[in-house]
């Protein structure tokens, strides 16, 4: 199945689990905000949350300054 | 003795410079300012000069020596209170803002009661994981409210790559989302500056009913 995570179309096998893929991308649970489809999605949620083709998944990885 | 600016004084100076109709939104518009750094002080005082009416300012520190590479303060500062330095800045540009202050670090106990009465939200924050709590917490909880974060902007040079990007809904994030700030490549003055000018220039934007990018 076909999803677009940040502007890029990525493959992904049928049924991935969010929780998966971000760590799999390596993405920083305590340093990141997930949008999927325009709605955020709680950490808490992040291993339920099963991916279908189509999704516009967005991931904003914060670094630290300010 | 020099007698005090009025309200209607400074009102109509800044409606000479935005117009009645502009200025009756700021006027009107309430914004938060979490973390109060080299961004948030920053954001606060460009705010506060074109007279933002309700300034809702947060940070838990107090000013260090450190801070003044960037951060909006003055040496008489000095151990003082983010919250209440600031606040009294302010106040000298325009003693008729209506400015609240909360002394607290931002947590998912305290969230939803610090920002229930804030329309826009400007993230400030210096940690990561900071940043990560506040934007999770205001989406999940205040998907309404117009939330402007920040990412990437240690350094100097590269102006250009510090952009205001809009994520989805009410959310907007600006910075080059990559320049952390480490050992060797620090937060300088004019780089910061430039990421809270985006922060508050799209919030002045949102508040005149105007997407920001």
């Amino acid at each position: 199945m076909k999803i677009r995570a940040n502007g890029q179309e990525r493959d992904l096998p049928q049924g991935k689990a969010l929780g998966a893929f971000l760590e799999e991308n390596q993405f920083q649970r305590q340093r990141i905000a997930v949008e999927l489809n325009g709605e955020i999605v709680p950490k808490s949620k992040y291993e339920e949350t099963i991916l279908r083709d189509g999704d516009v998944l967005e991931v904003v990885s914060f670094v630290g300054g300010g | 003795m020099k007698e005090q600016i009025t309200e209607e004084q400074i009102r109509e100076a800044l409606c000479l410079r935005h117009t009645e109709a502009v200025q009756k939104k700021l006027s009107a518009a309430r914004t938060a300012v979490a973390g109060l750094g080299g961004l948030g002080s920053h954001i606060a005082f460009f705010l506060a000069r074109i007279g933002v009416g309700h300034l809702h300012l947060i940070d838990f520190d107090r000013v260090d020596l450190s801070n003044l590479n960037r951060q909006q303060y003055r040496l008489c500062h000095l151990g003082m209170y983010k919250t209440e330095a600031l606040r009294q800045e302010l106040l000298e540009l325009n003693p008729y803002l209506q400015i609240t202050a909360d002394c607290v670090k931002v947590d998912e106990e305290n969230l939803r009661q610090l920002f229930e009465e804030d329309e826009i939200i400007c993230e400030a924050f210096d940690r990561a994981e900071q940043k990560a709590l506040l934007v999770n917490g205001i989406l999940e909880h205040f998907p309404e409210k117009k939330l402007i974060a920040a990412s990437g902007m240690a350094g100097f040079g590269d102006s250009n790559r510090i952009r205001t990007r809009k994520i989805a809904g009410n959310f907007y994030l600006c910075g080059d989302g990559e320049s952390e700030s480490l050992p060797g490549t620090g937060l300088m003055a004019p780089r910061v500056a430039l990421c809270a000018a985006h922060e508050a220039n799209a919030a002045v934007s949102l508040i005149l009913g105007k997407e920001p990018c």
